[in-house]
């Protein structure tokens, strides 16, 4: 009950300002709209008992990855509206509507598939009764670093290497 | 109604990913094509923390954790491209970005 009140609420605020980001005419405020998103997203996993989660999303998106965004649209400074030239093979409308058609076929499997195996999906685990060892941060600690482990380094190795990568693309002479 | 199952959570998961690829599809603007993309990826971590919530399984949330990392990973690496992209042709239009299309 008192999720419902929460998430519905959240959910409508989520969608609404996706769908700002992707309609914003300035790529600035897009920005801003998706940093809001990324905070509500953050409060939906705290909803939803995933603590350290939330806390990553707020760091590393909000914090990093949108302050990126940010200096690249300040960056690329635009002297003409960059939606001027229109490709006239481009489909527009095509694309929204292909969008909707994958988006109801997506809806009607997931609710198909859930009335049909209502037991499975609806049923265990989730009562707000059951403890939650589920989103402890100590615990997902553990199982990131023994059973998660090679992955994990190759993460690491992941973003040294992006991190060399973006500096040579980015670097004038080198 | 009341209650909040995982079905509802996929919903919305579902319908922030479809207006990420909308983004994708209909936008001109690398830049907020790369958001769009953002979009989509955090569509993805909704799906996988709500499952790992319903399933009492942490597996869900080592993957967000790895999705996010490659994420940032992405993210650099693509906004460098569109840096020197932006030095080379000063643009960001993707319709005139076409050097390399057949």
């Amino acid at each position: 009950m008192a999720e419902a009140i929460v998430f519905y609420p959240l959910a409508a605020l989520i969608l609404g300002l996706g769908i700002m980001v992707i309609s914003a005419r300035s790529a600035v405020h897009s920005v801003l709209f998706l940093v809001a998103d990324f905070l509500l997203i953050a409060v939906l996993y705290v909803i939803l008992s995933a603590e350290f989660v939330a806390v990553i999303q707020v760091l590393v998106y909000a914090g990093g990855i949108v302050v990126l965004y940010l200096f690249v649209v300040m960056l690329v400074n635009l002297k003409r509206d960059p939606e001027q030239f229109a490709d006239p093979r481009r489909l527009g409308v095509l694309g929204t509507l292909l969008g909707g058609a994958v988006l109801a076929q997506l809806i009607g499997i997931a609710v198909y598939s859930s009335a049909r195996g209502e037991t499975t999906a609806t049923g265990a685990g989730l009562g707000s009764d059951t403890p939650f060892a589920v989103g402890n941060t100590e615990q997902l600690g553990w199982v990131l670093y023994t059973s998660y482990l090679i992955p994990f380094e190759l993460a690491s190795m992941l973003l040294l290497v992006a991190m060399i990568g973006a500096i040579v693309l980015a670097k004038r002479h080198l | 109604m009341l209650e909040i199952t995982p079905l509802h959570y996929s919903l919305l998961s579902a319908t922030l990913f479809m207006i990420g690829v909308i983004g994708v599809l209909v936008r001109r603007n690398v830049i907020i094509i790369f958001m769009s993309i953002e979009l989509i990826l955090n569509a993805v971590n909704i799906n996988l923390v709500a499952l790992s919530h319903q399933l009492q399984d942490l597996a869900g949330q080592v993957f967000v954790v790895f999705v996010i990392a490659v994420a940032a990973a992405e993210a650099a690496v693509g906004l460098g491209i569109i840096i020197a992209f932006y030095r080379n042709k000063e643009t960001v239009n993707i319709d005139e970005i076409q050097i390399m299309r057949w």
